[in-house]
């Protein structure tokens, strides 16, 4: 993007002041040259997001921010229900709550690195991953509806996996208000075979090692150290997620004109949090989340019993699992200084709660939220803390992820599988995935550089590096 | 006009986009368009075949429907399809579509579509008389 068009309120804070039908400005957290690499689009969808009604403070934009649908990826959009405030399926995307779960093994590289390609053999024999795969559990109707409304928690009750775990998931693994009766028997069914199922594209699992701290107080609350193994997750409420963002966009645009709603762009479809449109999206949307959280926790427990047969004994145990896209009703501070329950649009964009934050597991709270940072295939991932100034910069929210540098065709034009997957095994990485193509296309080369776009975010307030993650086995869809 | 389909960059997702002689052409080369997103539309072989009807109040969501009609049925029944013969009145589409099981060892399916989007969305009949379809699909 060309900088003349921003003010520079600090180092790495840019902003699209308020003009013609924007409502609030437009804020973007980045440094000159993540900023100058953004598409043109990413502004023009911000200066849209501004301009929907009850938008509070600013729409805003991560430092790996990307042109979207509607929003941007990488946005960040707070909305009072009191001023007319509206909910956009865009604004959550297809893919609802996909998020990162990370484990931690209690193992070092040295216990693994014997066993480093049975483990991944065992693991892809486990995680069923990639297009046309499918899970092994069915769920008749009843079950299908605890499964909508408790979410980990109900993964937890059918043996896949330990209470424990529920204590370190965003909102404890199960999200309060989800509507069953609002998902339709086409997304039941694009569901049945997928409970337990990582996905295709960037979805994945890795097992990590701990190769860098930057904050060893927050890194020894967290209780990562150098050398510690962990499993990072990441994937979401596959076609479940799919079918009501599906569903839900066709039906915003063509009830926007009956809610008055003259939208910039019809993309930007979405109705009013307080109809009965707004509400039932809401239901439905977190029922998805319910998904996927139960979703991630089937693959917690699939993956500890791959641990269990290659290393017995190994006890894996959930270190966080947060979700980066998702609307959810929060209290935050209002323009006119009174704390409001505001409806915070996070797509492509994590929370990132502060120290001492209630909702954040009572363990963490001295450091603040673990912020879970997925890299690309074969690159670092990172955890994160939240800060106390995310609060006020961005409604306590940060980046998600790298962002891609270039399309999935010219990537694989310029990498083959094969040799992506002999590069990393010289870096002692062991790749499995079912597509070579995929793999290609998902070549680390493909993605913006993720360690720029969390030192930016470190640099910015928005929340604060504790730890950078290296893959050692990467199971890819 | 024959049909004929393409690409366009969008960020972290894909564009696809058919051009043809008719309405139903520029439909159809758009399903071949995703198709191409997962896999060689040529490597598919068109052994079973399914219906699809779709209504919409526009051709822009005509498309997106089509789309996501597809999307919805190579999820549930684990399909990929290289074959379509649409037919479009007014804001019915009627579809028979063919393809088969995804067979992962020889289409090496990279990615899966999750819906396709209003982003880039257009359909129009261009002056030299050619049907276009357009918009980005999320994976």
């Amino acid at each position: 993007m060309e900088l003349s068009r921003f003010e520079r309120h600090s180092e790495y804070c840019w902003a699209l002041p308020r003009s013609c039908a924007m409502r609030v400005p437009a804020l973007l957290y980045a440094d000159e040259d993540l900023l100058k690499d953004m598409d043109d689009k990413v502004g023009e969808q911000l200066v849209n997001v501004a301009s929907l009604p009850g938008i509070v403070h600013a729409a805003m934009a991560m430092p790996d921010a990307h042109w979207g649908y509607g929003f941007p990826i990488g946005g960040v959009a707070a909305f009072d229900p009191g001023d007319g405030g509206v909910v956009s399926a865009g604004g959550v995307g297809f893919d609802i709550s996909c998020g990162v779960r990370t484990l931690q093994t209690g193992l070092r590289r040295k216990d693994v690195e014997p066993i480093k390609e049975g483990l991944a053999h065992e693991l892809s024999r486990q995680i069923p991953a990639g297009v046309g795969s499918t899970g092994r559990i069915r769920l008749d109707e009843a079950e299908f509806d605890r499964m909508l409304t408790g979410g980990a928690h109900w993964a937890v009750q059918r043996g896949w996996g330990e209470p424990a775990d529920l204590e370190h998931c965003e909102d404890g693994g199960r999200v309060e208000d989800a509507l069953p009766e609002a998902i339709s028997s086409q997304a039941r069914r694009r569901q049945r075979d997928e409970m337990g199922t990582l996905g295709s594209g960037n979805h994945y699992l890795e097992l990590q090692e701990v190769a860098e701290l930057y904050d060893a107080k927050a890194a020894a609350v967290f209780g990562l150290g150098v050398g510690d193994l962990v499993v990072s997750i990441h994937c979401g409420s596959r076609g479940l997620g799919h079918q009501v963002g599906t569903e839900f966009l066709r039906e915003m645009v063509v009830a926007a004109p009956d809610f008055g709603l003259d939208l910039p762009d019809r993309e930007l479809a979405c109705a009013p949090i307080e109809s009965a449109l707004g509400g039932r999206y809401l239901g439905a949307m977190r029922a998805a989340m319910n998904c996927a959280l139960a979703n991630r926790q089937i693959l917690t427990q699939l993956t500890r019993e791959s641990f269990e047969r290659m290393l017995p004994g190994a006890r894996l145990r959930v270190f966080y699992d947060v979700s980066h896209n998702i609307c959810k009703e929060e209290v935050h501070d209002a323009d006119d200084g009174t704390r409001k329950k505001l409806y915070v649009h996070r797509k492509g964009a994590t929370r990132a709660f502060g120290p001492g934050n209630p909702a954040v597991p009572e363990v963490f709270r001295p450091a603040g939220q673990p912020v879970l940072i997925g890299g690309s295939m074969g690159t670092s991932s990172y955890v994160l803390a939240g800060t106390d100034a995310g609060e006020q910069l961005a409604f306590s929210s940060a980046c998600h992820g790298a962002g891609r540098a270039m399309s999935r065709h010219q990537a694989a034009r310029r990498w083959k599988g094969r040799s992506v997957v002999e590069d990393m095994a010289e870096r002692g990485i062991v790749v499995k995935s079912p597509s070579l193509r995929g793999v290609a296309e998902e070549a680390p080369g493909a993605y913006k550089d993720v360690t720029r776009v969390v030192q930016v975010a470190d640099a910015a307030g928005l929340a604060r590096r504790v730890a950078r993650l290296e893959p050692v086995i990467v199971l890819k869809g | 006009m024959a049909q004929a389909w393409e690409h366009f960059a969008h960020g972290a997702d894909i564009g696809v986009r058919g051009r043809g002689a008719t309405l139903a052409g520029a439909l159809s080369a758009a399903a071949t368009a995703m198709t191409a997103v997962v896999t060689d539309p040529e490597a598919v072989r068109q052994t079973d075949a399914i219906e699809i009807l779709c209504r919409a109040p526009t051709p822009e969501l005509l498309l997106v429907d089509w789309l996501n009609s597809l999307v919805y049925e190579m999820a549930t029944r684990r399909m990929l399809f290289s074959g379509f013969e649409v037919e479009c009145e007014g804001s019915v589409l009627r579809a028979r579509v063919r393809g088969e099981r995804v067979d992962v060892r020889r289409h090496q399916p990279a990615v899966e579509v999750k819906g396709a989007t209003l982003t880039a969305l257009d359909v129009h009949r261009g002056e030299d008389g050619t049907w276009v379809a357009q918009c980005v699909v999320d994976v």
